[in-house]
């Protein structure tokens, strides 16, 4: 088999983190539960934040779908732990700039999503990736704005850009 | 390759029927030859369709019923002799019952549309949960501008229709029911003439969304006995843009029109008008006349292969398709167990790669398939799965197609074993 565009999608990391999701359980105590839905593909992440004052505490990630939105929301997992809420949600940002294709300056550090971003070449699949992401600053404004719980059914086509 | 057996055993399994007819299907996706499993969601045309669409643009284009010259003339002709082929193919009493639209789901908002006069506040419309939503959404906004209930025959386990609560279903206030022919997902063909026959009994409408069936299946409009059918060119061979809904002219006059506009019209004064007679009612501004001139030759090929032929050759692949699946192991598969029982198609679930997944790996070997919820989201919600992978089959499908689309799964098992 010739290595085709697909092997840019499916790299070993994020193969990992599909085969072993971190922060996929759901948490004791939180104090903020999200959930997004793609549904045109029928994607379904549900979030639980725990908070520390101003940083997040834990995450618990549940999920249900393809391999592109699981391994992205255990690598969410992994980088926001213990960031502020002002951290996480300029990796979340970052990483929408990125995904659709906007320049972001190099010094930038994605972590392991970096991996994710072979995902571009398959607009389709974009939403998947931006998924977990999208709703985890669903959780954070949630949270500015004193609320426990946010759901939301993604756009199709046009998951905010902003 | 699987040793065949059984049902499977057609000639045509090996090879396709007229498959060189169809240039697409030459061509490559990367280094692979092209596997095409999704004439679900629109089949490949064959040359003689393509060639009419480009003679049409070429020699005869012009606007129809309009201009008093040549040009006008032959379009006309071309236009019109699409309905009276399309009426002689399905059977329809008169060509005067064939309205040409843009497609299945025009011909159902013109339905839901034009019945509402019909309709009181309180009365029923009776659908089953394996519709599209095509034949869903536009009863929905019905309802909801008339006061309408909507209600549904269920879908049991094993992907038939529960018709045994039909008598139940079938109340005092059931005006309309509306079901499909085969279903997109299940693959499931209904006993259409049965409930036809049962809601004429009660004076009741019923409506029949072949989309799936038309070109796949015999289709006879006597034999259905529905009040209305509808189907869409694309899915049988045809171009794009062009549908079908097919009645008696007498059940046609009972409809209001959906769009006003040229065409449609008898007489103008600024505050009203008067409508031209059925089916020209129904058909405001310029059709898609190029589609329309250029579907006969789709229903040619049809004819001349034969419709048990195609459905013997569709009905072989499926059991194929059925047999090399379930040998795969670990799958759900969805519909009727029987290929007999089945239109040419197959959904099914893997709880070791996400449909998603699994069509992006299928699309590196060629295997061109659908993923999703294939436009039957409350249907998926019934089964308790959130997407299925759909491989559905044509004419032209040939046993190295399923074989491809095993392999296919089998590598991208490989890549997403845990």
């Amino acid at each position: 088999m010739t290595e085709g565009p697909q092997d840019a999608l499916y790299r070993e990391v994020v193969l990992d983190h599909h085969r072993h999701p971190r922060g996929a359980r759901p948490l004791e105590r939180f104090d903020v539960q999200a959930s997004g839905k793609n549904p045109s593909c029928g994607d379904e992440v549900t979030l639980q934040v725990a908070f520390d004052g101003d940083r997040i505490a834990a995450v618990g990630v549940l999920s249900q779908g393809c391999a592109i939105s699981t391994s992205s929301g255990s690598m969410m997992a992994e980088l926001v732990v213990g960031r502020t809420v002002e951290e996480a949600a300029q990796v979340a940002e970052r990483f929408k700039k990125v995904m659709h294709g906007d320049d972001v300056p190099a010094e930038v550090d994605l972590g392991d999503l970096e991996a994710l971003t072979g995902v571009r070449k398959f607009p389709v699949r974009v939403k998947c990736a931006l998924l977990p992401w999208i709703t985890l600053l669903d959780a954070i404004l949630a949270r500015r704005q004193g609320r426990a719980a946010s759901d939301r059914v993604m756009d199709v086509t046009f998951e905010e850009r902003s | 390759m699987r040793q065949s057996g059984r049902s499977t055993d057609v000639d045509s399994l090996a090879t396709g029927l007229a498959r060189d007819r169809f240039p697409l299907l030459a061509r490559t996706i990367g280094d692979r030859p092209l596997h095409y499993l999704d004439t679900a969601a629109t089949s490949q045309k064959p040359e003689a369709v393509l060639a009419a669409l480009a003679h049409f643009y070429r020699h005869q284009n012009a606007n129809v019923h309009r201009g008093l010259n040549t040009l006008a003339e032959e379009a006309t002709e071309a236009y019109e002799r699409c309905r009276r082929r399309v009426a002689g193919w399905v059977g329809a009493p008169d060509a005067a019952g064939v309205v040409i639209t843009r497609g299945a789901t025009s011909s159902l908002n013109l339905l839901a549309h034009g019945l509402e006069h019909l309709l009181l506040p309180g009365d029923e419309i009776l659908l089953t949960e394996m519709e599209h939503h095509a034949n869903l959404v536009p009863w929905q906004m019905l309802a909801r501008r008339r006061g309408l209930q909507l209600r549904f025959i269920p879908v049991r386990d094993d992907g038939e229709l529960d018709l045994d609560r039909l008598p139940e279903l079938l109340g005092e206030r059931t005006r309309v029911v509306s079901l499909v022919h085969a279903s997109n997902v299940l693959g499931t063909v209904n006993p259409v003439a049965e409930v036809a026959d049962r809601s004429r009994q009660r004076g009741i409408l019923t409506v029949v969304d072949a989309a799936q069936s038309a070109g796949h299946l015999p289709l006879d409009f006597a034999a259905v006995g529905a009040d209305f059918l509808v189907f869409s060119a694309h899915k049988a061979y045809g171009p794009m843009g062009l549908g079908f809904l097919v009645a008696r002219p007498e059940a046609l006059e009972r409809l209001e029109p959906l769009e006003g506009g040229g065409e449609m019209i008898e007489w103008v004064d600024l505050e009203s008008s008067t409508w031209a007679e059925v089916p020209r009612r129904f058909e405001a501004g310029t059709p898609n006349v190029a589609a329309a001139a250029a579907f006969p030759a789709a229903i040619d090929l049809i004819e001349e292969l034969g419709a048990p032929a195609i459905r013997r050759h569709e009905a072989a692949v499926t059991a194929y398709a059925l047999d090399c699946l379930q040998d795969l192991g670990g799958l759900t598969i969805y519909g009727p167990a029987d290929s007999e029982r089945r239109g040419g198609l197959v959904s099914f679930w893997d709880p070791l790669v996400h449909p998603h997944d699994l069509s992006t790996i299928l699309d590196r070997h060629g295997v061109v398939v659908r993923a999703g919820h294939h436009c039957a989201q409350p249907l998926h919600r019934r089964l308790g799965v959130p997407a299925t992978t759909r491989a559905s089959f044509g004419l032209y499908t040939r046993r190295d197609d399923i074989d491809a689309l095993i392999e296919g799964i089998r590598d991208a098992r490989k890549v997403f074993a845990r």
